[in-house]
């Protein structure tokens, strides 16, 4: 498959690992932002095959397990409505609220589809004018265009009975968290290629001035992922805090200017909670208020919501990088993708759920 | 959930007033929004997600980053049988 199989060239592979080897002169902490590209890693034995100086910290990119716990039991709420039709990425759909998930509110009767666009679920609610269709609106700035384009579309056909539940966070806001903890260890930056592709890398320039660290968007194959590694070894080793573009073939500087526009004709900047992590200022889209007719969580009444997080979850410390997954007390024992306490264990991109995949835990193997 | 796989453009059609396409991705047919890549034409590869794509694939820049990681193998600065480096090297 073109464009696939040229980035997991074993050839290439070697070549960079060795490069990587060749370059690095001390230890360097690198954060990969992105639980997909956390998965990838893990796939493919990344982290086995970097020299012991480097060492990867998975970092929050995982939207469903930042989506505030109170989000889904809002969405479980909704979900289990007379009328509903509650769609959803299917992702989402094992990840555990306070006391179900979303495959529990279906096994009661719920009427919960897993849909793979959101345009999926606007042509639900065209097809079903009796009902009310909400979409589980999740996502980084990768998702958030075709979120908007859905809720501009349903505003355009004037379609009445389509909604969103919107979680949707930023990647930028939640770098900046990461360096400004006083515990912080990361010293330089994977940035997500996809996020990229859409907002560009622009954005992180002021970043790299601020806190003095290198940032490489780069992308999810092996040689994507040991290229941006190698160039952000490089750039350590050379005292460089610049963004330096390691997915030219998707990512430019300026992004993509047209999802960007609906995107900020829909969504505006809101303060968010990060599940496991807190509230992080400015780091999440809402919709505007001229959209707010869309918004599923104003059109629903689901009464007051009391939430109740599992004692045992670490997640956000593994969401920050300060643990790795198989190094929580309860990964692969009370916690596994079967009987999940936190979400990192269930998402496909959870960090909690690459390592036990990929039996990253000596106990499991 | 931030994974885009790219394919390949075969088909454009209009679908309540959007403009959509048929993208190969691995020989399997998928529907995208092509509103984001106006400008996309059938045979040029793009990256979908979530049933959009979001950019047309640089085929320029891919080449070239190619070719130069390929000059670099051919002009045996590396040996590609040799065994990735372990923790020992250092």
């Amino acid at each position: 498959m073109k464009y696939l199989d040229e980035y997991r060239d074993p050839g290439l592979a070697r070549l960079l690992l060795a490069e990587i080897a060749r370059t690095a002169s001390r230890r360097w902490t690198i954060m990969e932002i992105c639980g997909g590209q956390t998965h990838s890693i893990m796939r493919n034995g990344i982290d086995q095959l970097l020299p012991d100086v480097i060492e990867l910290v998975h970092g929050p990119g995982c939207p469903v397990c930042v989506t505030p716990l109170e989000t889904i039991d809002r969405a479980l709420a909704i979900a289990s409505m007379q009328g509903v039709i509650f769609t959803s990425f299917g992702d989402m759909l094992r990840v555990p609220g306070s006391s179900d998930d979303l495959f529990t509110v279906r096994s009661r009767g719920g009427d919960v589809r897993m849909v793979y666009s959101p345009l999926e679920a606007l042509a639900l609610a065209r097809r079903h004018p009796d009902r009310e269709v909400v979409f589980f609106a999740v996502g980084f700035e990768t998702t958030a265009p075709a979120n908007a384009m859905a809720v501009r579309q349903a505003a355009r056909e004037g379609i009445g009975n389509f909604s969103v539940l919107c979680s949707q966070v930023m990647v930028p806001p939640a770098m900046r968290a990461i360096l400004s903890s006083s515990d912080n260890r990361v010293q330089g930056f994977l940035a997500a290629g996809h996020v990229c592709a859409v907002t560009g890398y622009a954005e992180y320039e002021p970043i790299c001035r601020e806190f003095l660290v290198p940032v490489v968007p780069t992308g999810f194959e092996p040689v994507d992922l040991l290229a941006g590694i190698l160039k952000t070894v490089e750039l350590l080793e050379e005292g460089r805090a610049e963004v330096v573009n390691r997915y030219g073939r998707v990512v430019s500087r300026e992004g993509n200017p047209l999802a960007q526009e609906t995107l900020a004709r829909v969504f505006e900047v809101a303060d968010r909670q990060w599940r496991g992590i807190g509230m992080i200022a400015r780091s999440g889209l809402q919709l505007r208020p001229e959209f707010s007719r869309f918004d599923a969580s104003l059109r629903f009444d689901v009464g007051h919501i009391r939430t109740g997080e599992s004692p045992l979850c670490q997640s956000g410390l593994v969401l920050q990088g300060h643990l790795k997954p198989d190094a929580c007390p309860v990964f692969g024992k009370e916690c596994t993708p079967q009987h999940p306490l936190g979400a990192t264990m269930v998402s496909s991109e959870g960090a909690c759920s690459a390592y036990y995949r990929y039996h990253r835990n000596p106990d499991l193997t | 959930m931030c994974l885009a796989i790219p394919g390949k453009l075969i088909g454009v059609t209009e679908e309540n007033g959007l403009k959509m396409g048929t993208v190969d991705v691995n020989g399997t047919k998928t529907r995208a929004c092509l509103e984001y890549v106006p400008d996309i034409v059938p045979g040029q590869y793009t990256i979908v997600h979530a049933g959009f794509a979001l950019k047309i694939i640089d085929e320029a820049e891919a080449a070239e980053s190619l070719k130069l990681w390929h000059e670099l193998i051919e002009s045996g600065a590396f040996d590609p049988g040799e065994e990735p480096p372990s923790s020992g090297d250092f």
